[in-house]
């Protein structure tokens, strides 16, 4: 867990999600979570019935790779809340690079937390999600 | 949507931990996990998506002998899921997208956990937009609850209906 006095309001943590995101991965994704839409996995339906170039990932998978770089930054099991917005969608042979930004630091009933601000970028540098999550800190 | 029986266990969380690039051992080794505060090992802050495993009508799940699926076989379509069987906390229906999604953690989620889910319609609204047409946006509301019946996540799911494919 992050400790007050060793952060403050403007501080910034990123890391690379993935890089070159491979179909297999999405895979691995529908698998473990159960979601099975063929938008991500079945290329043939996606581009000759949906009407999209190639598969995407589950907007979730975004979600989640994000979220492991959030709790590589606020550590295990501080999460009070966390949310995003899905902006562009994410492609085979993307690379994802997600940003956390402290932007409040303030007390809640049961102790200290801070705000974050989240983006994701791809390699073009276009935002594939926005977000916020609210983090326990130690006082 | 209701799920009756969500079983929080420790291989289903590595896998997910997996899949979405996590190699934190708080997700996978229980002797790492039994050390730290949380005391055992513990499911990433989007896990409950996964409920879906759990939903016994999830459509987007090919059916045991079931009534046909939509991705291709030897042609490159199938029956099309209705889009009133469920929603695993949100994103959308058949050929819909995934908006948004909020989750509220109110307690820790950790492997053996035994959660009950249920989901209630949230807001709904239309949009205008250049790349995909008329949008239909629909909220819905799931609280996961343990086997104290303690409220563990609140996960917030916005899905949205598009006109036509998104232009990318």
């Amino acid at each position: 867990m992050l400790k007050e006095n060793e952060i403050k309001v403007g501080d910034t943590h990123s890391s690379v999600l993935v890089e070159d995101l491979k179909r297999t991965q999405i895979v691995q994704y529908a698998g473990a979570s159960g979601d099975y839409n063929p938008l991500h996995t079945d290329e043939i339906f996606t581009t000759q019935i949906a009407g999209y170039p190639s598969v995407f990932a589950h907007g979730m998978l975004s979600m989640g790779l994000t979220g492991t770089m959030l709790t590589d930054y606020v550590g295990d099991g501080a999460l009070k809340k966390y949310g995003v917005r899905f902006t562009n969608q994410v492609w085979p042979g993307d690379t994802l690079t997600g940003k956390a930004t402290i932007i409040e630091i303030r007390q809640e009933d049961d102790g200290k937390v801070i705000d974050l601000m989240i983006e994701t970028t791809n390699q073009d540098n276009v935002s594939v999600i926005t977000g916020n999550a609210t983090a326990k800190i130690e006082s | 949507m209701a799920i009756d029986k969500f079983l929080v266990e420790a291989s289903h969380i590595m896998m997910f931990a997996r899949s979405v690039g996590d190699a934190n051992p708080i997700y996978h080794d229980e002797e790492y996990a039994k050390r730290t505060d949380s005391g055992g090992i513990i499911a990433p802050p989007t896990f409950a998506q996964s409920s879906a495993q759990f939903d016994p009508d999830y459509f987007l799940r090919p059916k045991i002998g079931g009534e046909g699926w939509f991705g291709s076989g030897k042609e490159a379509t199938g029956s099309k899921p209705s889009k009133d069987s469920g929603g695993g906390g949100g994103g959308g229906a058949a050929m819909g997208l995934h908006a948004e999604q909020h989750f509220e953690y109110h307690m820790t989620l950790k492997a053996g956990d035994v959660l009950t889910a249920t989901t209630k319609p949230g807001n709904s609204w239309e949009k205008e937009s250049k790349r995909a047409g008329k949008l239909k946006f629909s909220e819905s509301v799931t609280e996961y609850r343990n086997q104290d019946g303690e409220l563990v996540i609140t996960a917030t799911g916005v899905g949205v209906q598009t006109e036509r494919a998104v232009d990318s």
